[in-house]
């Protein structure tokens, strides 16, 4: 035990590199989260706010994502559309059509700042009445540290509840929408109800109004969806976060994210942090193309897709799947029984197959 | 340890014959001097759903109406045609079934079960019942007056469809707790329409019907007081209901004392508590985990040797816990295979007249003294939406009048921790409660204090 | 995924290529496929930017839009879409078979074939469903009233390809096809089922170039990258790459705005002709592409049911055409209660029936059907003859075979047998199942039995290893315990005493028995619309089934 009383946070910031800026815990990193909930590495990271995609950069395998300037300037005028005169469309779905709401001023100096602001904004909108708040910022307290987050809006209804307000520029069509951001859309809108309910528990709906085109123009309709389900979920995950600190105390002192740092010294401080690799991560995950390496390289049956394990038992690598189906020892275990009875199927059919007995 | 799991305090004078009558009558008003076209009764498990159905038939045909019956699987029409005949031996009842779906030559007792292919030939008849697939072959006939539809939320809507035309009213009665129905084929196309074919006939009537009066059974017979609470937080948590019998009322006992080993400890502890989680080290495995199978087949061993006898409400005498008093529940059906093949090799009689070995589905809507589950979950490295679905876990945990015992190994909380929870939103479906995902840690939590690990 | 699969992506890694997932072709490849390959607008759900496509893989059609939140220049590109796809609809729509009168029903003409599009992935054929609801409702320049006509033939084009998407929807259909879907169907790479849906590293595995393993051919079409930052396999769409969008169309496009607004033709036509070399520079890749599918997938033998399938797919393509001669209205936006009913159902028998079919055509596909407990094949060892009781007794032979399969089978479930030359199976019931005499058989694939009674407490790993277990004497390839399964046979053995010729196997043949039926029956008929009972809304609105959907609002502005 060496001289080590600093706090998580200290720890982190560590992680993270001197003198980096902590990245929010933004859509993309709750959808991580989503997809990926037991993975440490993930967990790590996001916690300590490191920018993944400069680690992916600095590690030589960069991500795919990337936003097209199409959807970005779409999704820009959409909101603004939605958001003119006042809020006048967004008050028609929110079903007070005609309605004039208060739309507080949130601009305040600072993260810390603009939260405040935002507390007093919710604190002061008077009952009777609509109050909107344009992109207030709201904090939650994840693993021992500070996160900030900014809901496209918080409508305060006349009854005083609080409904948070996403925008998305996918189009609901005749009354449908694409159910996989649907659910993105809802998994980050029960992180901002969780937020408001650390403002004042009970005030916030479950029930969220998301707001997007109609069919193929450029109007907007919107569909309440009910994020309990997301709700219960989402404070499971969170809560767990707290179980950061067991996973950095295992750490090496010396250990960071630095995306500075030399390659070999960053390659292996992340590797010092074990990843549960998952296809799935490639479409939610800055790093998931070094860990889909190194997944590959330990010939981990997870490379090839979480579906995979669940007949295997025991097996984890492929190496030992294809030797457990062209063995011959007696087992008691079922998988390999399974596996060598299926390899021999398959002989046989693609033996028929190529001319032998029909 | 009622903490909050009652939805009543400890102290209110709950008569639950009182409260289940009053129910009742509700529900027989409703349907024979209601004007409503439809009447629904969610009945939770073993709350006297056929007991219901079998009254309200009677009443209805007392009043002179004829009445057909809708249910979903052939065991189902037969058990209603039995008891109906077997409680009103007056009655005359016609078996409507397929040309390669004989009735079950247990109706051959009842002279005034009339038998049929051809709805024809059972016109006269008081009472008609058969599948709802039997009857949506039946085309061309004057409706009836009345309808008793029974499992109706295992019921699709699109079978519904094909069937509501032949009455004008009807009661619907059904548990929404267990397996939804479902579709092999996608169906997301429909989702949000209130007449999407994939959905539960329940769903979709309401959704047409919002007005439709609707009743619940508050009491469950079968599940004892110590089942009950956790049965009803974690699964019917919007409509939550109370054992029949108290605290003191079932009890489960050994005549020979335990060995110290962990299905012995797992048994005492069952018999304690009515709960019990054998729990084996945490390993990752293949569904039919030879383990996890053998210390299922030793628990239900350990329960014949050991003299297990049951004292309920029923009477004052003990009775001995038998064979066929006791079933095993699994997720896949190569599970149940391997069980009654451990259970073949410890000697212990599984099938008709012995140990009732099956999966979830086919379970669904039958009642033992003791049940013995291999969790869902087991040895799983992932979870999937099947093994998660609420409906699969209540019913695996709903059919004991005495205890339920599960087989499991450690680790699944963290399992179902690591669940992804990345699944698609389809606007317009209302939200089915409770996930499974939380039901589940529901019921771990619960298990948990009743856990004896074992390293066999 | 089943187990099959599983050991047939492991074998695809060590070999550092594709293997096979079916030894037969289960869907139909027309002599000549429509190859469509569009490309969307990012952020935009009705805006397409370009499309290849045609019949002739050396001279695609190309289609762009040149400003693609333009509604003129969208309508022209569905106007451009329809003058390619509607004459190859067309030239299928007069040559027709007649079908024989049946006891149901009168003679009458179905279309000798059908056309075919293909795709190159599943996000595709979504986006041609896209296009059908987007087109099907615009209004006419033979409508006066309508404020943004579209030519004639544009409606029509959203009616086609709305069929043809929900067509795609029925298991086993082929008139539109992804090709990702289709290679999958009968390859197993050495990557997960999400990457297999990227379709330039599918064919890397499938077909690798020369001097490249199947893995870096995938890497490479996923993230290979050229001198100038864009992607050497461009996403097969309808998505483009985000860095093509940004550092290469935004600029062009703006040129293209730039010299439109200034009303500068020259450079305006500089600049449309720029964005479609640049659009086509992203397509041609995927357009080969699917070609190439197409020519991996002819070499294989087509499996003896694709016919069947076919004809039904052209019975639907016939129906369609139908429908638009006899002036119907464009499908609705959502379907009533009884043409969902009736969709679901005619798909749930469509997959019964593909279920059966695979597996009869494609003895790779039998071997997972018996792995999984689903069928079995077995060498009789004797025949027994029984008849039924009653007036007329009818054979009911009992066939007592060995087999290595351990079918999920409790006694009374019916099996079936394809019989050669027969027009349906024949059926039988699984009277007994043990373990084969002399062999030593665990269920649970594999476990030891347990030891008895006091097993609870026994000795750990003692219990886990079972005796020696010795080959088998048989001919099936041996790789566990053996099962001896007794079979009633109660059909297809004619309608005497005596059993047909050929109709009851004799000892010593190898016969597959299946647990699901071969054939599907279809379902009772679904009440009409009009009598949509109460539970599910009654009747559907007379407004809703006579009059044509309105169209749909559109953006006041000219531009999206």
């Amino acid at each position: 035990m060496s001289t080590t009383h600093h706090t998580l946070r200290e720890r982190l910031a560590a992680l993270r590199g001197p003198g980096t800026a902590p990245r929010p815990l933004d859509a993309r990193a709750l959808a991580a989260l989503a997809a990926n909930p037991g993975c440490r590495r993930r967990a790590l990271m996001d916690a300590a706010g490191v920018d993944k995609g400069a680690v992916a950069e600095a590690l030589g395998a960069p991500a795919r994502f990337g936003q097209s300037r199409f959807a970005f300037s779409r999704g820009h005028a959409f909101e603004a559309r939605v958001k003119a005169d006042g809020c006048a469309e967004l008050l028609r779905l929110l079903g007070a059509e005609g309605a004039r709401a208060q739309v507080p001023d949130l601009a305040a100096a600072g993260p810390e700042g603009r939260t405040a602001r935002t507390r007093l904004a919710l604190a002061e909108a008077p009952r009777g009445g609509w109050t909107l708040l344009d992109h207030p910022l709201l904090a939650v307290e994840v693993a021992g540290s500070t996160v900030f987050l900014e809901p496209d809006a918080v409508a305060v209804a006349p009854d005083g509840s609080w409904t948070v307000v996403e925008i998305k520029s996918f189009p609901i069509l005749d009354g449908a929408a694409d159910a996989m951001k649907v659910g993105a859309a809802a998994r980050q809108a029960a992180v901002y109800v969780l937020a408001l309910d650390a403002v004042e528990a009970g005030r916030a709906r479950s029930a969220i109004l998301l707001v997007c085109p109609k069919d193929f123009s450029n109007l907007p309709t919107a569909e309440s969806v009910d994020v309990r389900k997301q709700l219960a979920v989402t404070r499971r995950q969170l809560a767990r976060l707290t179980r950061i600190e067991e996973i950095a105390a295992a750490l090496p002192e010396a250990v960071t994210f630095d995306p500075a740092a030399p390659r070999p010294e960053l390659t292996a401080a992340v590797d010092a942090v074990p990843a549960a690799y998952a296809p799935e991560c490639l479409s939610s995950c800055e790093l998931a193309f070094h860990c889909r390496a190194r997944a590959r390289e330990a010939d981990a049956v997870d490379a090839l897709g979480r579906a995979l394990r669940s007949d295997l038992g025991d097996l984890t690598t492929l190496a030992s799947v294809r030797a457990a189906s062209c063995s011959t020892a007696p087992t008691a275990d079922p998988a390999v029984a399974a596996l060598r009875r299926a390899a021999a199927l398959r002989a046989e059919a693609l033996a028929a197959a190529t001319g032998g007995p029909a | 340890m009622t903490q909050g799991l009652d939805p009543a305090a400890p102290a209110d004078p709950f008569d639950p014959g009182a409260e289940a009558a009053a129910a009742t009558s509700a529900i027989l008003a409703s349907t024979l001097r209601g004007t409503a076209r439809g009447v629904v009764v969610d009945s939770p498990p073993g709350a006297g759903k056929s007991t219901l159905v079998v009254r309200a038939a009677r009443e209805l045909a007392a009043s002179g109406e004829q009445l057909m019956i809708v249910a979903q699987t052939n065991a189902q029409v037969d058990d209603l045609a039995d008891r109906l005949a077997t409680a009103d031996p007056e009655l005359p009842v016609g078996r409507l079934h397929g040309t390669d779906s004989p009735p079950d030559p247990v109706l051959d007792r009842h002279a005034q079960v009339a038998k049929s292919t051809s709805v024809a030939d059972l016109r006269d008849r008081a009472v008609v019942i058969a599948t709802a697939a039997k009857w949506a072959y039946v085309k061309d006939v004057e409706p009836w007056r009345h309808a008793i539809v029974d499992e109706a939320y295992q019921m699709r809507s699109d079978a519904l469809l094909q069937v509501a035309g032949l009455f004008e009213r009807a009661l619907f009665v059904g548990d929404p707790g267990q397996l939804d129905p479902f579709s092999v084929v996608g169906a997301e196309q429909w989702a949000g329409l209130s007449w999407d074919p994939s959905a539960s006939a329940v769903v979709t009537l309401l959704a047409h019907n919002p007005g439709l009066p609707q009743h619940r059974l508050p009491v469950s017979w079968r599940l004892p007081a110590s089942a009950a609470p956790l049965v009803s937080r974690a699964f019917y948590p919007y409509t939550p209901f109370r054992s029949g019998t108290g605290h003191g009322d079932r009890r489960l006992a050994f005549g020979v004392p335990g060995d110290g080993s962990g299905p012995d400890r797992v048994l005492d502890e069952a018999a304690e508590s009515g709960w019990g989680l054998l729990e084996l080290p945490a390993r990752h495995t293949p569904r039919t985990d030879p383990e996890a199978v053998r210390a299922v087949a030793a628990v239900v061993r350990r329960l014949l040797d050991r003299g297990g006898v049951t004292y309920s409400e029923r009477g004052p005498q003990p009775a001995p816990l038998t064979a066929d008093r006791i079933a095993v529940g699994t997720a896949h059906r190569d599970q149940a295979a391997a069980v009654r093949t451990a259970l073949a090799a410890a000697g212990v009689p599984a099938g008709p007249g012995g140990v009732a070995v099956d999966t979830a589905n086919r379970l669904q809507g039958r009642e033992f003294d003791v049940t013995v589950v291999l969790h869902p979950l087991s040895g799983r490295p992932d979870a999937t939406a099947f093994h998660l679905e609420t409906g699969r876990l209540c019913v695996l945990t709903s059919r004991h009048r005495h205890a339920c015992i599960v087989v499991c190994r450690a680790g699944v909380p963290e399992l179902l921790d690591e669940h992804p929870s990345s699944e698609p939103v389809r606007l317009g479906v209302t939200v089915k409660f409770p996930d499974g995902w939380e039901a589940n840690h529901a019921v771990l939590a619960h298990l948990a204090e009743h856990r004896v690990p074992w390293r066999p | 995924m089943s187990l099959m699969n599983v050991l047939a992506r492991a074998e695809a890694v060590a070999a550092g290529r594709a293997v096979p997932a079916a030894t037969v072709r289960h869907r139909r490849i027309a002599e000549r496929p429509l190859v469509l390959v569009p490309l969307t607008t990012a952020g935009e759900a009705g805006a397409p930017l370009g499309a290849m496509v045609g019949t002739d893989r050396a001279e695609p059609t190309l289609l762009v839009v040149p400003q693609p939140l333009d509604r003129e220049l969208r309508f022209a590109f569905f106007a451009g879409l329809a003058a390619a796809v509607l004459p190859v609809v067309d030239a299928y729509a007069d040559e027709v078979e007649t079908e024989p009168a049946t006891k149901n029903r009168e003679e009458v003409e179905v279309c000798a074939d059908a056309p075919q599009i293909v795709v190159p992935n599943s996000a595709a054929l979504d986006y041609v469903r896209l296009l059908g609801r987007s087109t099907r409702y615009l209004r006419t320049v033979e409508d006066p009233d309508a404020p943004h006509p579209v030519p004639v033939p544009v409606p029509l084009l959203g009616r086609w390809l709305t069929h043809y998407a929900e067509r795609a929807r029925t298991p086993g259909s082929s008139l539109l096809v992804a090709m990702t879907e289709l290679l999958t169907r009968h390859w197993a790479t050495g990557q997960s089922a999400m990457e297999d849906q990227h379709l330039g590293a599918l064919l890397g595995w499938i077909d690798p170039p020369d001097g490249l393993d199947g893995g870096s051919a995938a890497a490479r079409a996923q993230t290979g990258r050229g001198p100038d930052g864009l992607l050497l396999s461009p996403p097969a769409g309808p998505a483009t790459d985000p860095v093509f969008d940004n550092r290469v169309l935004a600029p062009a496009l703006e040129r293209y705005d730039a010299a439109r607004s200034a009303g500068a033709t020259g450079p305006m036509r500089v600049a449309e002709a720029d964005v479609r070399r640049l659009v086509a520079s992203q397509l041609r890749p995927t357009w080969d592409d699917v070609w190439h599918g197409v020519d991996l997938l002819r070499a294989l033998p087509e499996g003896a049911h694709v016919e069947e399938r076919w004809k039904r797919d052209r019975w639907s393509f016939t129906g369609h055409r139908d429908r638009l001669r006899a002036g119907e209205p464009p499908q609705p936006r959502r379907d009533d209660a009884v043409t969902a009913a009736q969709k679901l159902a005619g798909r749930e028998t469509a997959q019964a029936r593909l279920y059966a079919q695979e597996a009869l055509d494609d003895p790779l596909v039998m071997a997972a059907r018996r792995l999984a407990g689903e069928a079995f094949t077995g060498t009789v060892l004797s025949v027994e003859m029984t008849w039924s009781e009653g007036r007329r007794p009818m054979p009911r032979p009992l066939l007592t075979l060995t087999t290595p399969d351990l079918p999920q089978a409790d006694p009374a479930t019916r099996a079936y047998r394809a019989l050669p030359g027969a027009k349906s199976a024949q059926t039988a019931e699984v009277v007994s199942l043990t373990p084969a005499p002399g062999v030593p058989a665990q269920r649970g694939a594999g476990g030891a039995p347990a030891e008895g009674p006091s097993a609870a407490g026994g000795g750990p790993a003692a219990a886990d290893v079972p005796p020696a277990a010795g080959p088998a004497p048989a001919a099936e390839p041996q790789s566990g315990p053996l099962w001896q399964v007794v079979v009633r046979l109660t059909g297809g053995m004619g309608t005497g005493k005596t059993p047909r010729e050929g109709s009851v196997p004799e000892p010593g043949d190898r016969v597959t028995f299946t647990l699901f039926a071969h054939d599907q029956r279809g379902g009772p008929a679904l009440p009409e619309a009009e009598a949509t009972p109460w539970t599910h809304g009654g009747p559907p609105q007379a407004r809703e089934t006579a009059v044509p959907e309105a169209p749909d609002t559109a953006t006041a502005e000219d531009f999206l």
